[in-house]
């Protein structure tokens, strides 16, 4: 695995620009200065993660980049991508107390990510436990955010992780589903060069599809790490939804940061208005086609995007064609497409078409991006290794009832209800995942973590496995070493 | 800039080029005043020397520089002579046998007490004095070299100190000067005077002109015409006519601690409409104060007049657990006026002041980042004034015997 194995696109950099430039080193301690350093900060609350703002910001204004990266490093290994890629307006910098005084929130993401890059410049190491410190193999299924902050997790306190991938580049999302003006491919990559010189193992091109593979892992890793994320896109249920011509979103975008969408002539419709449409439409757009139009049917207040990634496809020069919906998808004779909608009204919040609304549009590409379904094979196939551990773990219970929320995890793995939108939140699944494997609680102790990422575990699809090679005396109902840990979180 | 330290000597020219430049200025500028700062070596001829030739050049008024702490100090002049009475009472008094315009002498703040080097000037016949000068310092370390600064080739020396953060000492000064009938004399005050507010608070101790030095180097002479045009405002607005009007006013409200009011009581009030929730009142308050901010209101609706607390326990409890349950939302879309009630922080984090615990150190409201959020108010507490030694005149004062 290298950052090699992204070619150098200059056309790339050039039509994807950075959408922040990133703060000098004198505006970062002018901007960190700014920060009152709240108690109890209402940005630490805000971050699904909750690293620990005012700290990192502190240590920026005082000179302190390193500490102030480890600070970061201590919540969020993937912090570097999150600063780039996080709709902080609405988690961090939303909550900032600024706000309230009329004032622009401080800057959190642009200093997180001044204090990251800083770190990456220097070539630092992330601090961990000395390795062996825990005989422990845990192999982690999928390369993207989720498993990538259980394995670091794990190397952290001295275990041994290894993380299996079907493409040929590490990060899932990160290094081919964020928008490149915010999170450049190379940006991730780098940072997962980091959490490999902590130790973890990658496996790159291995699927695990059936049940024997699962079963060969099983004899050969304590425990497993289910960090797949969700599957494929959603399908229209459409005729001619397989036309050549159509391809969807998260396709396109992976193919643009990878290099195999260079250009883009015509018109393009994008269907569907979440974060990933928009990322979409704007990414055709800057690709080179004339005109972009989002197709969405409902109307704009119902819009599922966030208001400023609205706003900001508004300026792209995106435009917006509400309360319509695709019928048809039929080719034309010069390899054109013709794209039929029909226009409909909102009755409660049920759908109807309006009668002799049909409208055709004639497009070079269709963009479906509806969402993506849950992927739950993998899950079902291990659904007794995952209701034996619920069993367990409920056997342990404290008597606090905190533990629900993990117990919830273990058992669907995936939410259906709500998929997960950010990078962010996979990552919260991997944080109570790794604390329920037996791990010592003396080192490295992170304050609040557990708690913290309990919240966010029923939304999240990630679960562990306990596998054939744990042997009895370190299974988890004999490692007294967790409770601390789990008895810490839920007080 | 909060201050500036210099190491530099008095003039890199030469006495004769000064004082043609002096006269120059002179001609240029002949109705105004231009006072020459001396500083020579400790004899009575140099003295009388350089005190002819200033005054020959053009001089109004000649300033005694017995405040340089740095480089001439070494060499029998500057602070070497302010800090000791008998030679500020000498040289005032050479020079006074020669000099015909008025006589300055320029106090320096490195010493015990400024008083006693202020009344020997006076002895010696000064006709004003001006004070402070800089402050002996060391501004910092340069951590990769692990030379102070400023760097002369490796090494370093300490320098004088003004600007701004010299000017609470410097008023402190000027104050014991002028309550002192024994040291007061006409006063120029120097000391981080940058703004019209800060000249003000100079006259209002009694100080008869001010000086202006680092605000110039800073942003230039303009920053003349902008002190004098704020005082003139500020004095229409109090309706006064001149400074002698106010020159002084606020020196008879500075008294000795023994004579201040035990019984005054004063607590700490938060506007709950201001309050952005950023809680430094609260983590101050305990970490360096007198632990009576509290963050235990409740959110939701509070029942008329009666506001309800919750109890320690609970406090802890959900401090614990509080980062935990914060959901991750679209905040923008989020804020819900059930949970805000009438603020616009939720009440849970607007922390609550225990009037009968605070003592008013007002730490909270210099540490909250909101005008007039944190106020101090008046508690009538039903005591009439009482000051230290009132309530101590009662007790029996027995001296020891053994000293006399």
């Amino acid at each position: 695995m290298s950052t090699a194995a992204l070619p150098q696109d200059s056309e790339l950099l050039e039509r994807f620009s950075e959408l922040k430039p990133s703060l000098t080193p004198q505006a970062a301690v002018i901007e960190a200065t700014r920060c009152l350093h709240c108690f109890d900060a209402p940005c630490t609350a805000a971050c699904p993660t909750h690293i620990d703002v005012p700290g990192f910001i502190q240590r920026i204004a005082v000179g302190n980049l390193r500490g102030s990266a480890n600070r970061i490093l201590d919540a969020n290994i993937l912090g570097g991508s999150c600063s780039r890629a996080c709709p902080v307006e609405v988690l961090c910098e939303g909550a900032c107390v600024m706000h309230r005084y009329n004032r622009e929130p401080i800057q959190i993401a642009l200093l997180q990510r001044h204090a990251m890059d800083a770190f990456h410049a220097g070539g630092y190491d992330v601090p961990k436990a000395p390795p062996d410190t825990l005989d422990l193999h845990v192999a982690c299924i999928g390369a993207g955010p989720a498993s990538l902050a259980c394995a670091a997790e794990l190397q952290r306190r001295g275990g041994h992780a290894t993380v299996i991938e079907r493409r040929e580049l590490p990060g899932g999302l990160n290094t081919y589903g964020v928008a490149e003006y915010k999170l450049r491919a190379a940006e991730s990559l780098r940072e997962i060069e980091m959490i490999r010189r902590m130790g973890v193992e990658f496996r790159f091109g291995v699927t695990i599809e059936s049940t024997a593979e699962l079963a060969a892992l099983e004899q050969e890793f304590d425990y497993i790490f289910l960090g797949v994320g969700l599957g494929a896109m959603q399908r229209l249920n459409i005729p001619g939804e397989d036309s050549k011509g159509v391809i969807n979103a998260l396709e396109l975008i992976a193919a643009y940061k990878t290099g195999q969408i260079r250009e883009i002539t015509g018109t393009v419709v994008v269907l569907g208005a979440g974060n990933t449409a928009i990322d979409a439409a704007n990414a055709a757009h800057r690709l080179g086609a004339e005109t972009v139009y989002l197709l969405y049917r409902r109307a704009e207040r119902d819009l599922p995007a966030f208001d400023f990634e609205y706003e900001h496809c508004k300026q792209e020069g995106v435009q917006f064609l509400w309360r319509r919906q695709p019928v048809a998808i039929r080719p034309e004779h010069h390899g054109r497409l013709l794209l039929d909608t029909v226009q409909v009204k909102q009755i409660d919040r049920a759908l109807q078409p309006v009668p002799d609304s049909m409208d055709t549009i004639v497009c070079d590409m269709v963009v479906p991006a509806i969402g993506q379904s849950p992927l739950t094979q993998l899950i079902q196939d291990k659904r007794q290794s995952t209701l034996l551990c619920r069993r367990r773990l409920r056997q342990r219970r404290p008597r606090s009832g905190g533990r629900r929320g993990r117990r919830q995890a273990l058992g669907s793995g995936h939410d259906q209800g709500r998929g997960g939108h950010l990078c962010l939140t996979f990552m919260c699944a991997a944080s109570p995942a790794a604390s329920i494997l037996p791990i010592p609680s003396g080192w490295p102790r992170r304050r609040r973590r557990t708690a913290a990422s309990r919240s966010c575990a029923p939304s999240t699809p990630a679960g562990v496995a306990r596998c054939g090679r744990q042997s009895a005396s370190r299974s988890l109902m004999s490692a007294p070493a967790i409770h601390p840990w789990i008895g810490r979180a839920c007080a | 800039m909060m201050g500036l330290n210099n190491i530099e000597l008095i003039s890199d020219r030469s006495v004769a080029e000064n004082l043609r430049e002096l006269a120059e200025v002179k001609k240029y500028y002949p109705r105004h005043a231009v006072i020459a700062s001396l500083m020579v070596a400790s004899t009575r001829e140099a003295w009388h020397e350089i005190v002819q030739r200033a005054e020959d050049a053009g001089a109004d008024g000649l300033e005694l520089n017995f405040g340089c702490p740095h480089g001439m100090s070494e060499r029998g002049m500057g602070s070497a002579v302010g800090q000791v009475p008998e030679y500020t009472e000498m040289i005032t008094a050479w020079v006074k046998e020669k000099a015909r315009t008025p006589v300055l002498v320029k106090l320096t703040p490195n010493i015990t007490d400024i008083r006693a080097i202020a009344r020997a000037a006076k002895r010696g016949g000064a006709d004003g004095l001006s004070a402070i000068n800089t402050l002996n310092s060391i501004t910092g370390i340069d951590l990769d070299t692990l030379v102070p600064r400023p760097d002369v080739d490796g090494k370093s020396s300490h320098g004088g100190y003004c600007g701004p953060a010299v000017k609470p000492i410097a008023l402190n000064m000027v104050e014991q000067i002028m309550a002192d009938p024994e040291a007061a004399l006409p006063l120029s005050g120097i000391g981080g005077i940058s703004s019209w507010k800060d000249a003000a608070e100079f006259f209002l101790l009694g100080c008869g002109t001010v000086q202006v030095c680092t605000a110039v180097m800073h942003y230039g002479f303009r920053m003349a015409e902008y002190m004098a045009e704020g005082l003139e405002n500020w004095m229409r607005s109090k309706g006064f006519n001149s400074l002698a009007e106010f020159r002084g006013l606020s020196l008879p409200k500075v008294t000795e601690w023994k004579n201040l009011n035990l019984n005054y009581k004063i607590v700490a009030h938060i506007d709950e409409q201001k309050c952005i929730g950023c809680d430094l009142c609260y983590i101050a308050c305990w970490d360096g104060a007198h632990q009576c901010i509290h963050m235990d209101r409740v959110s939701g609706p509070v029942n008329g007049q009666v506001e309800l607390h919750e109890s320690p326990s609970t406090v802890e409890w959900r401090s614990r657990t509080a980062i935990a349950v914060t959901p991750v939302t679209r905040q923008e879309r989020a804020v819900d006026p059930a949970v805000h009630g009438p603020y616009p922080t939720p009440l849970a984090k607007i922390p609550r002041v225990d009037e009968t615990e605070c003592v008013g150190c007002n730490l909270c409201a210099l540490v909250c980042p909101v005008d007039e959020c944190i106020t101090m108010k008046r508690v009538d507490n039903g005591l009439s004034a009482e000051s230290w030694e009132e309530r101590t005149s009662g007790a029996v004062c027995v001296q020891n015997p053994n000293v006399s």
